[in-house]
């Protein structure tokens, strides 16, 4: 019986060392959910979402304190995708927030542009090159199309452009599922002679 | 001597509708009335003009420079003047526009001075022949137009085993490779000998299908005029894709090239016989790349092969063969298994180009598969999988969007053959959905990377406000810190009005002088507002009024600030 008693409680304290070692040791940095979410969300940091950026926003879902349907620029992909990570339901975009729209990034209208530095510091990713008095231009290549920069020019020389096309970025469409077969891009012989 | 064969996975046996486009002898095509050259004929970055419109070009002059490593030049195909640069449709599924220098022949054909090597290639050191075969603009003219100089630099310590010539050409209708052996087996066994050179290879194996017994032939023939004892003829079986690149090597060698690997990791390089030929020509020639034997085939007239200026439309092509037999219904560009359909038939002939298969509704086997139904699990597209591969499955993730499971089950390694497609009972357009997951996961790849960045720019700039508020702050304490100690100083040596009269005198003496200064720039300039002509009475007595509120605003401001000013000199 007090061996029983001493095994017992032996074991115990092992165990207890053990878990209590590999608390500090193996201690987790951050929220690793909230990372993995983050990771899903397009980083446009628009706040369409009413949270103030993605990672904001990342947390609330984390949280449950967000549905995973409020984030436009990311649209059904986002959703789906968060969807799967989290094993909610597919739900649709909220509309409240904005539709989705074609990706596009923003260009300054350099002639029109009079150096008031205001949408350098509304571009959350610094991806606007500038100085007072001086002309603006944008890093097109960084620029995410959040249009945060939009609304506080004063001139209004910021327009919207949607990302040209081009052989590098063209895909290929999806084939419709059953039925008559819209694949006339392919050279495919028929198998009738089979 | 090569004793055994290894026969690959898979594959199926297609009619090969291949004799009706061998019966005439390959003829050069006529000059067209202008060529459309795009600047992406290649794999790779496209190459950038060097030329302007109107000017004169002759024949064989560089018109376009590689951009890049990994780019090609284009040539000038025929004696001309630029008409424009400009934005026509390519020879490419998506039926994009992109940059093409038009050139208006001018019918004298001139070449520039060419300068070639004759015989005397073994002097030249591997990297001067490279140096040549990249400024002719040779690509692999098998079909993914691979800038051939890259092909040819293995770098320093790799030992290149086999050279193997793919002289397969395994796809129906396609018969350009096999009219080039039957006719330039000279040329193409001398091409083949400078890549040997350059690759310092130990032996060259021309494979070619058995069905292909005039091409055998008369390789064997020119190869015994050389009497190199390392290169061989070997007939190989044919069966669909035997003349993919990893099917021939692994028929030849038994090797598998590895996954995510290039031939050359297991010391073999395989080489089109086109694209040798074209090196002979550059090498002895001098001649650039800027033709190429063309099959044209289907439901034309007259099937032929023909010699092609590149920039040749596929109109004028089909013309030469007599017309279509009926109205065209569509155009496929490469052979009915890999090849792509177009609507246009202005699209021009490019380096890639190796057939143009005319789809005029006659025709049986270039029929499309008209309707698609459920896959009934019959695993047939398994059984003919050269690579191994699980179509079905790739089907059904490509179909759900898995692309973490379709990735998974590899469908990077998938060759889009076809061989599934083929034989898929229930006609599922199989090759398209693995396109579909291909182009779907370098998109998101692309997106990752683009929100990758954006996240990181973002931290840095939150980074950044952060760091620069902290900066202000400091800048703000240590002003405060400076002033009291200057102040404690001053406490101690004078006396307390005195001290305050004296620096403000000199201020407000700059703020004088400062206003004086802008009423002398404002006379200067003669800069008057423009607004206060020809004003209504009203008008004028609102001017006045809203002068004299200012007027007393700035009184009592002033007031307030000298009350201000007395008060602080009481509390020092
Ligand atoms: S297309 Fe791809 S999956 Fe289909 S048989 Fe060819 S290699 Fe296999
Ligand atoms: S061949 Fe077609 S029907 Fe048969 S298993 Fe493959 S995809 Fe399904």
């Amino acid at each position: 019986m007090l061996s029983a008693i001493l095994v017992v409680g032996l074991l115990a304290t092992i165990f207890g060392i053990v878990l209590g070692f590999s608390a500090v040791k193996f201690k987790v940095q951050g929220d690793p959910l909230v990372e993995k979410i983050d990771k899903l969300l397009p980083q446009t940091q628009c706040g369409q979402c009413g949270y103030p950026g993605c990672k904001p926003y990342a947390a609330a879902i984390a949280n449950e304190a967000a549905e995973i349907n409020q984030c436009p620029p990311g649209g059904e992909q986002t959703i789906q995708d968060l969807a799967a990570l989290l094993n909610r339901e597919i739900i649709p975009l909220n509309p409240e927030n904005g539709a989705e729209k074609e990706k596009s990034v923003v260009i300054i209208d350099e002639e029109t542009c009079i150096g008031c530095t205001l949408c350098i510091q509304a571009c959350p990713i610094d991806a606007i090159v500038g100085a007072a008095k001086q002309m603006h231009t944008i890093i097109e290549s960084e620029c995410t199309g959040c249009d945060l920069c939009i609304p506080p020019c004063p001139v209004d020389c910021i327009i919207i452009t949607p990302i040209k096309k081009d052989l590098t970025t063209w895909q290929w469409a999806k084939p419709t599922e059953l039925g008559i077969n819209n694949s006339d891009k392919q050279a495919q012989v028929a198998t009738d002679d089979q | 001597m090569i004793s055994k064969l290894f026969k690959f996975k898979g594959g199926v046996h297609i009619p090969q509708h291949k004799e009706s486009s061998t019966q005439l002898a390959v003829e050069p095509a006529s000059i067209p009335k202008r060529l459309i050259l795009p600047l992406t004929q290649h794999i790779g970055t496209p190459a950038a003009p060097i030329v302007e419109v109107g000017q004169k070009v002759l024949k064989g002059e560089k018109i376009a420079q590689a951009d890049g490593y990994v780019s090609a030049p284009v040539h000038a195909p025929t004696s001309g003047i630029i008409e424009d640069i400009g934005d026509y449709p390519l020879p490419h599924p998506s039926g994009m526009l992109a940059q093409c220098i038009v050139i208006k022949p001018d019918g004298e054909d001139r070449w520039i001075e060419l300068k070639g090597h004759s015989g005397d290639y073994k002097q030249l050191d591997p990297s001067e022949l490279r140096n040549i075969i990249r400024s002719s603009g040779i690509v692999g003219l098998g079909g993914a137009g691979f800038p051939t100089s890259i092909k040819h630099n293995p770098g320093p310590d790799r030992v290149i085993d086999t050279l193997i010539l793919n002289g397969a050409e395994c796809e129906p209708y396609i018969t350009c490779d096999d009219m080039l052996m039957r006719e330039k087996s000279r040329e193409i066994i001398c091409g083949l000998l400078i890549t040997k050179h350059a690759l310092q290879a130990k032996r060259c194996i021309i494979a070619i299908e058995n069905n292909k017994t005039l091409a055998i032939e008369s390789m064997q023939q020119a190869a015994k005029e050389f009497a190199d004892r390392n290169i061989e003829v070997v007939a190989i079986p044919t069966v669909y894709p035997a003349g993919s690149e990893k099917q021939i090597i692994y028929t030849i060698t038994g090797k598998e090239t590895p996954k995510n690997g290039l031939p050359l990791h297991i010391g073999v390089v395989c080489q089109n016989v086109g694209t040798t030929a074209a090196v002979y020509r550059a090498i002895h020639h001098g001649e650039p790349l800027i033709s190429r034997y063309v099959t044209i085939a289907g439901d034309v007239k007259q099937p032929r092969n023909l010699e092609v200026l590149f920039g040749t439309s596929a109109n004028d092509l089909i013309e030469q063969c007599g017309g279509s037999t009926a109205d065209i219904r569509r155009i496929i560009i490469g052979g009915p298994m890999m090849g792509f359909a177009m609507q246009q038939i202005t699209i021009p002939v490019i380096k890639t180009t190796n057939c143009i298969l005319i789809d005029a509704g006659q025709t049986k086997d270039l029929h499309t598969r008209q309707y698609t139904m459920p896959c009934i699990r019959c695993d047939s597209c398994a059984d003919v999988c050269p690579v191994n591969l699980l179509p079905q499955q790739l089907y059904w993730f490509s179909k759900a969007q898995e692309l973490d499971r379709i990735q998974e089950y590899n469908v990077f390694d998938c060759i889009e053959c076809g061989c599934c497609d083929y034989v898929c009972p229930s006609q599922i357009p199989l090759v398209q959905y693995y396109r579909f997951a291909k182009s779907e996961i370098w998109k998101r790849e692309r997106e990752t990377q683009k929100s990758d960045a954006a996240r990181d720019r973002h931290e840095f700039h939150q980074f950044r406000i952060d760091r620069e508020k902290a900066e202000k702050a400091e800048k703000l304490r240590q002003k405060k810190a400076a002033l009291k100690i200057k102040k404690q100083a001053t406490d101690q040596s004078n006396e307390i009005g005195n001290n305050d009269k004296k620096e403000a005198e000199p201020k407000n003496a700059a703020i004088v002088a400062a206003m004086e200064r802008v009423k002398a720039k404002k006379a200067q300039q003669k800069v008057e507002p423009k607004n206060t002509d020809d004003l209504t009475d009203h008008q004028k007595k609102l001017v006045t009024e809203i002068d004299q509120r200012r007027a007393e605003q700035r009184e009592t401001q002033v007031s307030n600030s000298n009350d201000n000013a007395k008060m602080d000199n009481k509390e020092l």
